[in-house]
């Protein structure tokens, strides 16, 4: 029974996220301590905010004492790719209520790879194991946040290294989307704009530019070549 | 402004912009979602991210200085190996990391 519901599907989805999210989480956890406000802010942060390169930047704007405007600005800009992942989810959450409202706040780059890399067993609810999926993720990334805050600076465990499982994760996901579309143009498309924004842009700018430039040139292609015409 | 007062502020504003680039596409697209165009993004889009985020995470990796991107590129290929031999990817994605974690901690590389 357990290998057919919608939670032990998830788990299995995320645990990856689980050896990406707790040391990143735990090292948030551990700048955020240096602040020196209560641990539980940091838990309050995951739970709220839910956005790891945000949440990091934030220990810095906290520390300047930025105006709050300039949090508000700063904020929306680096998470500003986040605007292009709803686009390919638009139908699938299609569902009422909170559980929309969830899958929406929940969509970190993490989660909206697995919506989109990975599929429930037959018979699991779509939405329910969606649901789950962004739950798990975001219950690893507080505890991080929060062992971090709590107690990280007690960690003993040597855990160098263990960031790879975020980039072995993607590497899976670009594989298992491969497998699943058989169409190498995005793939080229991407690789060619994000290696030109490598090359021509800071460092934090690159993901947000190079995924609005891929977008608009897919889009020009799939207007020539893919185009059906139909009234909305 | 009290510290923790401006802490809470902080937070709040956070989630409200971070909330508001996840929600954008869904208030703004809320009855156009059928239009070919965003159909056809829905199926383009996720592997052209996932490319991206994989390249996001390599782009730190420093190819002019030793170990020139060794560690990495050895690990990836463990990742990539595996994954097209047993398509499991917790093992894929547990041993890649594994072999990583050995390589940068052993010193292997200096």
């Amino acid at each position: 029974m357990s290998h057919s519901s919608p939670a032990a599907a998830a788990l299995r989805a995320s645990l990856p996220v689980l050896f990406g999210y707790v040391p990143l989480g735990i090292a948030f956890g551990l700048l955020f301590d240096g602040l020196g406000h209560p641990w539980y802010f940091a838990t309050l942060m995951g739970l709220l905010v839910f956005a790891g390169a945000a949440q990091f930047l934030a220990v810095g704007l906290l520390a300047a004492h930025a105006g709050l405007l300039e949090v508000a600005v700063t904020t929306f800009l680096l998470n500003s790719r986040h605007l292009f992942f709803g686009l390919s989810l638009l139908t699938r959450f299609r569902v009422g209520g909170w559980r929309k409202f969830y899958l929406v706040f929940g969509l970190t780059d993490e989660t909206y790879s697995l919506l989109t890399g990975t599929r429930p067993p037959d018979g699991v609810p779509r939405v329910s194991y969606d649901l789950w999926v962004t739950g798990l993720n975001q219950l690893w990334w507080v505890s991080g946040c929060t062992l971090g805050a709590l107690l990280g600076r007690a960690v003993a465990f040597d855990t160098t290294g263990l960031e790879f499982t975020l980039t072995a994760l993607f590497a899976v996901l670009v594989l298992e989307q491969y497998r699943a579309t058989r169409a190498l143009l995005p793939f080229l498309v991407a690789l060619g704009c994000g290696l030109l924004a490598l090359a021509l842009f800071r460092q934090e700018h690159m993901l947000l530019l190079s995924i609005a430039l891929s977008t608009a040139i897919l889009v020009a292609h799939g207007k020539t070549r893919q185009w059906t015409p139909r009234s909305t | 402004m009290d510290a923790t007062l401006y802490l809470i502020a902080v937070i709040g504003v956070m989630a409200g912009a971070t909330l508001l680039t996840r929600a954008l596409p869904f208030l703004l697209f809320a009855r156009g979602a059928e239009h070919p165009t965003l159909l056809y993004l829905g199926r383009v889009l996720p592997p052209a991210v996932m490319t991206l985020l994989l390249l996001y995470c390599l782009k730190d990796v420093p190819l002019a200085t030793a170990p020139h991107g060794l560690p990495e590129a050895l690990a990836l290929a463990a990742v990539v190996g595996l994954h097209l031999w047993r398509r499991n990817a917790l093992l894929s994605i547990g041993a890649g990391t594994g072999l990583y974690m050995f390589l940068v901690q052993s010193g292997v590389f200096g």
